[in-house]
């Protein structure tokens, strides 16, 4: 049982029809994730981010494939894939009209907690989330960062082995973005939760994620470590300046003879490459230079992000492919599939 | 490893009575908490009680006890029809914020869902209905003790199928609240107006009478004015709970079944 996944997705695929036209959200989605993992979704909105994580959770059902998740089938027995996860949505889990700690104490009694472990409980979690000051609030009375903590407690009220978060920090201040982050990372180093996200934001997956799935029109696309990623498909990249045209001429040569990356010339007077371990790569070149005799000027290193791997895979870059993607039937910017027409038999819901 | 050790399996297995009892203590939190909203919703069946009863003791001519008797069984149906018939309005608006999101991604039983909300209907219908007998008890309605309990309880059961009707319709409308609205708009008003509830129906035309009698609420206020006369023999009572029986079944099954599918 410790060894197995604690998900394991075998070809889920999700085709929804829009406007009589056949829509593939995911496409043969197959992946494992181990028990401790954190794992993020990469990817524009409408990429299928959503779609998968709203099947995984048994909120829409696949057109093919299946998945199991904490030891059980998505499709066979969703009531006891949902009794083992958490799960925070895109949207605010609190009913606008409840109080705070009710919400929490609901969600306890909901998974089956008694009363007195569902009250510890929600003191803990109002507690670590910061929500005391508004504990006998109505959730409609919240600021949007008070909302999405309240929305991680009431994920985490059952203790679950696996937390499932629908994009979490969008909409978030920069500062609130960094709390629910600390949040997230220290229930994880407290309780070992295996923690699976959806996010478009690439600084967020690449400092927090231990693993990255980009996934792009619906098929998952690369999956690896964010610096694994960066250094196979993107790399640093070294620009280097001379005071002239010629030296800038010879140092291309030089700089040839130490990388098979493409060389090239920026400006009349600069030379750029990029190329993984470049900060290795950046001293050794300006060393190899100064032996040829060129003066070096300037010599700076940027290292790669996230983007750029995104743009040396698909050619486009994050903020582009999230603009008019028409791969998801959803047309505002929310990657769910929450506008599903009235017809569409599968019955997806918000 | 360590993750199976602090979390050992000890998961919930879905019950539904006890999901609905969940889902019911849930959904009167906010009424224990404010029972303010459940006054303020009386303002309607009130408005109607102090400028229309007026109205009609003056233009039947009879005295005020005996219209009140006539009238107040009417305001009660009134106050589930407005009540209940509009709750799905509550749903709709989780649908859209996201907390049905989650209560869907809960191991509750689908059917508690629904049925939990549905039953949650019962507590303002009694609440409100004794403020409004209270009410008018001073001007002379006379209520028969059995007959309230037995005219209360007729409440609740058309109350929970009218609710779980409203729920349907928020669930198959999803995101599209004007087309709530619409629907439940265009529906009430003549039920209302063929239930005889507000004036009688002896001198509606021949077709506005054979359509009131395939309306189940006209069923139910002859009931409600049977029993808080004291006649609680009379045929029509029976015909009231047939016709709240069936509406509260129908109700149900669709309502389950939309929940169902929603998930």
């Amino acid at each position: 049982m410790a060894n197995e996944p604690i998900i394991e997705a075998q070809g889920l695929t999700k085709r929804f029809t829009v406007k009589k036209k056949a829509v593939e959200a995911v496409i043969d989605l197959s992946f494992q994730v181990a028990r401790g993992e954190l794992v993020a979704f990469l990817g524009p909105n409408g990429a299928g981010k959503s779609t998968s994580l709203r099947m995984l959770t048994t909120l829409i059902p696949p057109t093919a494939g299946t998945a199991r998740v904490v030891g059980h089938d998505i499709l066979k027995q969703p009531a006891a894939v949902r009794a083992r996860i958490g799960y925070v949505g895109q949207l605010t889990s609190g009913s606008f009209a409840q109080r705070t700690r009710d919400e929490l104490l609901s969600q306890g009694a909901f998974y089956g907690m008694p009363r007195a472990a569902a009250a510890k409980r929600a003191d803990e979690l109002i507690e670590s989330l910061d929500l005391g000051s508004f504990a006998t609030r109505s959730v409609q009375q919240l600021s949007g960062g008070q909302k999405r903590r309240l929305d991680i407690a009431l994920g985490l009220m059952h203790a679950p082995p696996l937390l499932f978060l629908d994009e979490p920090s969008t909409g978030l201040d920069p500062q609130s973005r960094a709390n629910l982050w600390q949040h997230i990372l220290d229930l994880r180093a407290a309780h070992g939760t295996t923690v699976f996200l959806t996010t478009h934001y690439l600084e967020e997956a690449d400092r927090y994620a231990e693993r990255v799935m980009v996934m792009d029109k619906g098929r998952v696309i690369a999956d690896d470590t964010a610096t694994a990623l960066k250094a196979n498909l993107a790399g640093d990249v070294l620009t280097f300046g001379f005071s002239s045209a010629a030296d800038a001429d010879r140092a291309v040569f030089v700089v040839r003879g130490l990388t098979d990356r493409a060389v090239r010339r920026e400006d009349a007077a600069s030379v750029v490459l990029t190329a993984p371990e470049g900060d290795a790569l950046l001293p050794a070149a300006v060393r190899a230079l100064d032996a040829a005799g060129i003066t070096v000027r300037t010599a700076t290193g940027v290292p790669p992000t996230l983007d750029d791997v995104f743009l040396a895979l698909t050619g486009r870059t994050l903020r582009e492919a999230g603009e008019g993607e028409p791969s998801e039937p959803d047309e505002d910017e929310t990657d769910a599939a929450a506008d599903v027409p009235a017809d569409e038999k599968t019955g997806a819901n918000r | 490893m360590t993750a199976t050790e602090t979390h050992p399996d000890t998961a919930v297995r879905q019950n539904a009575a006890r999901d609905t009892w969940n889902v019911l203590t849930r959904e009167l939190k906010p009424v224990v908490r404010d029972p303010f909203t459940l006054i303020f919703s009386l303002v309607q069946p009130l408005v109607f009680l102090g400028l229309f009863a007026p109205l009609l003791i003056g233009t039947s001519g009879e005295p005020p006890a005996e219209t009140l008797q006539w009238f107040v069984p009417g305001v009660l149906v009134m106050i589930v029809l407005f009540g209940t018939g509009a709750t799905g309005s509550n749903l709709q608006y989780e649908m859209m914020t996201g907390s049905h999101e989650r209560t869907l991604v809960a191991p509750l039983a689908r059917s508690s869902l629904l049925v939990g909300r549905a039953l949650k209907e019962i507590a303002p219908i009694i609440v409100q209905s004794l403020i409004i007998v209270l009410i008018a008890w001073p001007f002379g309605f006379s209520i028969n003790p059995a007959g309230l309990v037995i005219g209360l309880a007729l409440l609740a059961v058309f109350g929970v199928g009218l609710g779980s009707l409203s729920y349907t319709l928020a669930l198959k409308t999803k995101d599209r609240e004007w087309l709530f609205w619409g629907v439940q708009q265009t529906l009430i008003f003549p039920l209302l107006i063929l239930s005889g509830m507000l004036l009688p129906l002896d001198a509606a035309p021949a077709w506005m009478r054979a359509v009131s009698t395939v309306n189940p609420i006209n069923w139910v206020v002859q009931a409600e004015r049977a029993l808080f006369a004291g006649d609680l023999g009379d045929i029509t009572v029976l015909w009231g709970w047939i016709a709240a029986l069936i509406l509260a079944a129908l109700g149900l099954w669709a309502g389950v079944r939309a929940i169902r599918k929603s998930s």
